[in-house]
């Protein structure tokens, strides 16, 4: 690599520059910590909150935990998931996202194979009207989907905030596997066609087993998106249908009084999200790269 | 193989077509060709078109008719829309919100992602600010609003100013006390102070009401005669006049009565000078010592009794916005910083490297050489950011308690308030989010010249 080369170039450095980089380097690594201690704070301060009890919560604040440890407890999660209407919401979370991923993996794979490597009339005007898609808001289906879900009689229901998302993330997901699937190497495919393979063949036997890291990325993403959701479901679900996002936001309305519930809550909600992105966060980056850098 | 095919920051390349014309000539295929691209398009094809495309134009329709669909009415949901106050606020919100937050987050990203090079823990500084990404804006929300609580004793940003502004002032122990009646003191625009003169070598007394008992600092011991005074000194006792449970003589010690510590005391001299100050012990006596003979007003200044610095009121009317724009920096400054770190760790070392050689600057190397390369990054991190800003929902929605509603309001919940949340009114909801469109527009103009230009090169 030339950089290397040109270190063997480069002037030495004088006393005083290293002294200036060393505290300089100093500076940066308290600034950042600084930084870092500010961006962990709020997480922490709900993850503590949710293990006081409530008469503690509504008459003192989280950090007072540091010099009174005993007033911790998981009386507050026990409650919540004692609460049918959380479980029950918890559980309808889980139903409305693992079918969305799934469907939008692989509906968004079956066209961006499509868009990556077969000729049809039409498809890069197609395309464009994915990527203009791509950022159409999410609110430009409320009011006429609610209108055409009661008129076929899912309003309200699971299946209906589940079409909702499929919709809604079919663009990106389209855009996102149409560009990771056109790096795959065009001598393959040729090569498996000209073996008279059908194209369907070469897409399970071929892309899908290549674009495994893209499709990771992609329903991680997905995954996320749809369980982190709130507006959704706020109109498309009801009371048996709502997720666990949406059992949460009712409780704002009593701020203090309901800290207890909100707080463990909000922090059960993030659990499984957390534990996702720390799993597979590389795929997750991968997907807001390629979906946003073409 | 496999890495090949994850390997983003770099663009893909655009792989020569091995399917085109050329080797395949036939034209009855090209038919055939053609059907089974639709039957693999035909899935994404229905959905789009039936919830997304369908439901586009529907919109734009429905926003010229009345509240219940029923009368077509022209431009009047438009004029509404800029006249009626909530509305407008939601409009000058959104516009407040595209204008700060998209900019705050790239700039924010692009010092994370430049100073991260610096350090040796930027995995684990890249994880921690990257992590709300993850999370729910409902978690976000409900976070931000615990913290931004207006009580210190619960809100930890007004818990820290309140604690930092203690370390610069006096703290106010006694806030609303005040003389016990015809006791020879008075109170007087906030101070309390003896009635009349007093001479040296002579006692006041200040026998205060008003305190809660449990108010009391955990040092206080029982209030205590103070020490005969000498001849240049005035003493005298600080005390809470009530005793716990009841009982005890008006204005005088004993009875278990608490002393009052900490009471800042001022001999004030006749022209208002203070000639000598003193603090109280922890049972309420202090001595006003070195003072030359005479007579002097003793006074406990308005700064014992102050309210004291409560902190902001960050979730009223005027701070509102400025908090949930605060949470959605905490949420998207790490997308920025990782698209613009990734943006840098795919570039070209050799230029920088050259002209740090020769000897330009490590600012000038940054703004002639490293900025103009990241240019396209940061236009797509800024353009996904106003994408999103544009139709922020959750956050707005979550955080204000209801008497800021309205102030925070902007145009996303607005639209969900007029059309689902009790207002009903679907011709009015369907025009806000054609103007939600409209904003975007641009932005997907520029999104569709970006992709051409890129599969041009």
């Amino acid at each position: 690599m030339t950089v290397s080369d040109l270190t063997v170039v480069r002037r030495k450095r004088t006393p005083a520059e290293r002294v200036l980089a060393f505290f300089g380097r100093g500076i940066v690594n308290v600034l950042l910590i600084i930084v870092a201690v500010f961006w962990l704070v709020p997480t922490v301060g709900l993850f503590i909150s949710s293990l006081r009890p409530i008469g503690e919560s509504t008459s003192s604040g989280w950090w007072t935990v540091f010099t009174a440890p005993a007033q911790l407890t998981l009386e507050n999660y026990a409650n919540l998931l004692s609460n049918p209407t959380i479980t029950g919401s918890f559980w309808n979370t889980v139903v409305i996202t693992v079918p969305v991923t799934v469907a939008v993996v692989v509906i968004g794979a079956l066209a961006g194979y499509a868009f990556a490597w077969m000729d049809f009339p039409g498809r890069d005007w197609l395309l464009i009207a994915i990527i203009v898609l791509l950022a159409v808001p999410l609110q430009v289906g409320l009011i006429p989907i609610a209108r055409m879900f009661g008129a076929i009689g899912i309003f309200g229901s699971i299946i209906g905030v589940i079409l909702y998302h499929i919709a809604f993330g079919l663009p990106f997901a389209v855009f996102l596997l149409r560009n990771f699937f056109t790096q795959i190497p065009g001598e393959l495919l040729e090569a498996a066609r000209i073996d008279g393979a059908s194209e369907f063949r070469i897409f399970t036997r071929i892309v899908l087993p290549l674009g495994g890291p893209a499709i990771a990325s992609l329903a991680i993403f997905q995954f996320l998106w749809t369980w982190n959701d709130m507006l959704v479901a706020l109109i498309f679900s009801n009371s048996e249908s709502q997720p666990l996002t949406v059992a949460i936001q009712s409780q704002l309305r009593q701020f203090g009084a309901n800290i207890d519930v909100l707080s463990s809550g909000a922090f059960l909600s993030m659990l499984v999200p957390l534990v996702v992105f720390f799993a597979f966060q590389r795929y997750f980056v991968q997907a807001l790269l390629a979906g946003s850098q073409k | 193989m496999t890495q090949a095919a994850v390997a983003p920051p770099e663009p893909p390349r655009e792989q020569p077509r091995r399917d085109g014309e050329p080797r395949r000539p036939s034209s009855g295929s090209r038919w055939r060709r053609g059907l089974i691209a639709l039957a693999f398009l035909a899935p994404a094809l229905v959905m789009l078109g039936a919830l997304v495309v369908y439901p586009m134009i529907y919109t734009i329709i429905r926003s010229l008719y009345d509240r219940t669909g029923d009368r077509f009415i022209g431009w009047e949901n438009y004029v509404t829309m800029f006249t009626s106050d909530s509305t407008f606020t939601a409009i000058r919100n959104n516009i407040i919100w595209v204008l700060v937050a998209p900019i705050a987050c790239t700039v924010l990203g692009l010092i994370f992602a430049v100073l991260l090079d610096k350090i040796r823990w930027s995995y684990a500084f890249k994880l921690i600010v990257f992590m709300p990404m993850a999370i729910s804006m409902l978690a976000a929300g409900v976070i931000f609003r615990g913290m931004f609580q207006e009580n210190p004793n619960l809100g930890v940003v007004n818990a820290s100013l309140v604690a930092v502004n203690s370390v610069f002032s006096d703290d106010a122990a006694y806030p609303g006390a005040r003389p016990r009646e015809d006791q020879g003191i008075v109170a007087d625009r906030g101070l309390v102070a003896s009635e009349g003169e007093v001479a040296t070598g002579s006692t006041q007394n200040f026998p205060l009401v008003g305190i809660r008992q449990t108010d009391l600092p955990p040092e206080t011991g029982n209030a205590q005669e103070a020490q005969t005074p000498g001849n240049d000194e005035i003493s005298g006792t600080v005390w809470l006049d009530v005793v716990p449970g009841g009982g005890g003589v008006d204005g005088e010690l004993g009875d278990g009565k608490k002393g009052l510590p900490n009471i800042k005391v001022d001999a004030v001299a006749a022209d208002g000078t203070i000639a000598a100050s003193a603090e109280t012990d922890a049972d309420g006596r202090y001595t006003l010592s070195g003072l030359d003979p005479g007579s002097y007003r003793v006074a406990l200044p308005a700064s014992n009794f102050d309210e004291g610095y409560k902190g902001v009121s960050w979730l009223s009317a005027s701070f509102i916005t400025g908090v949930i724009i605060l949470s959605y920096i905490w949420i998207w400054a790490g997308f920025a910083m990782v698209m613009i770190s990734s943006g840098l760790s795919a570039m070209d070392r050799s230029l920088q490297e050259a002209a740090r050689i020769d000897g330009a600057s490590e600012w000038k190397v940054f703004t002639r050489i490293t900025a103009p390369l990241l240019a396209p990054v940061l236009i797509v991190v800024f353009v996904t950011l106003i994408i999103n800003v544009l139709k922020i929902f959750d956050l707005v929605y979550v955080i204000p308690p209801g008497a800021s509603k309205p102030a925070a309001n902007v145009i996303a919940v607005e639209m969900w308030t007029v059309s689902f949340g009790g207002g009903n009114d679907q011709g009015l909801g369907s025009a806000l989010v054609v103007l939600l469109l409209v904003l975007v527009l641009p932005f997907m103009i520029i999104n569709v010249r970006r992709f051409k230009q890129e599969r041009e090169q």
